[in-house]
């Protein structure tokens, strides 16, 4: 089992790295670009026969008190 | 006064705020980043570095270390606490100070002397420092642009709780004297108690002339009138 985490600057925080990104995008000549937000991937493996919503809600607590923080992030927690 | 400076792996400004702290006449012990215990300390420096190696986010790491629940412990109980640069950014992480800081706007780390303005004197971080006097410390940073929510933006004016803020050499603060985008060019807040402060430059780093500039003993002479304050109110 594998749990994905996908973190992103929340809308309101200054993301360098993606306005950078997107001029170089733009600059390249791909066009039709409107936005680039870099984050972070996660991904953590679970011992075969994990409780899926215990596992859920551990991953919800860890995801807020240490994966991401909220003042300027937001996640995205899959199970698979 | 006796201080504890923290030490986690990859502090790297421990050693100067220990030196800054004897130069000025008082004594610091180095407390060990799995330490439960503060020991017998008058106040807590949060040291500059790359905690953990800045992993997952600058500061992330360290603030679940054993030495930090004795640290909040400490500041619960009304105990004078400052960050400098990775300890501002620690002691964000660890909710004790409101905000976050992020990578600096241009995404270049910034090693330079800039200018502060100290926005309030009503601290126990700047009571000291001269009124009108412009402070000429360095930064060494990556991620020092300081962000909150316009709540809590709002929130940290109306208690005056921004203290520090990056202006030019005459006082004003502009775009151009702000080296990494903060928000209302902050350099340093305290907490709503007001015994807990972080600020991204390094006033340990200029506290002789030798070193270029003693702007930043301003900041350890307020804390030390507060603790010796403290004391005579608790002895009378």
């Amino acid at each position: 089992m594998k749990a994905k985490i996908i973190i992103t600057p929340k809308k309101a925080v200054l993301d360098p790295q993606g306005k950078t990104v997107q001029s170089a995008l733009e600059h390249m000549g791909y066009t039709g670009v409107t936005g680039v937000h870099i984050g972070k991937y996660i991904e953590i493996d679970l011992a075969p026969g994990t409780d899926k919503a215990a596992a859920q809600k551990a991953l919800n607590d860890a995801a807020h008190k240490l994966l991401s923080n909220p003042v300027i992030e937001d996640y995205k927690l899959e199970i698979e | 006064m006796n201080f504890s400076v923290l030490q986690f792996p990859a502090s790297n400004c421990d050693q100067d705020a220990v030196h800054a702290i004897r130069l000025l006449g008082h004594s610091a012990q180095l407390v060990w980043h799995k330490d439960a215990s503060l020991g017998d300390t008058d106040a807590v420096i949060v040291p500059g570095g790359f905690s953990y190696g800045d992993y997952l986010r600058c500061g992330a790491i360290a603030r679940f270390s054993p030495v930090m629940q004795a640290v909040k412990q400490f500041a619960d109980n009304g105990g004078l606490v400052l960050g400098i640069c990775n300890g501002f950014q620690v002691l964000t992480e660890a909710g004790l100070l409101p905000g976050a800081l992020i990578r600096n706007r241009d995404l270049q780390f910034h090693c330079e002397n800039i200018f502060l303005k100290t926005a309030t004197s009503d601290s126990p971080f700047t009571s000291k420092i001269p009124v009108g006097k412009i402070l000429r410390v360095p930064i060494a940073h990556g991620e020092g642009c300081y962000f909150a929510d316009e709540e809590t933006l709002a929130k940290l004016k109306a208690n005056n709780q921004i203290l520090w803020q990056y202006c030019d050499a005459s006082g004003n603060l502009t775009d151009t004297a702000n080296p990494n985008g903060a928000l209302q060019n902050i350099a340093g807040i305290c907490n709503e108690k007001r015994n807990v402060a972080g600020l991204m430059p390094h006033p340990e780093r200029a506290c002789e002339p030798l070193l270029g500039s003693d702007d930043g003993k301003w900041i350890f002479e307020s804390i030390f009138a507060a603790l010796k304050n403290k004391t005579v109110a608790a002895a009378a």
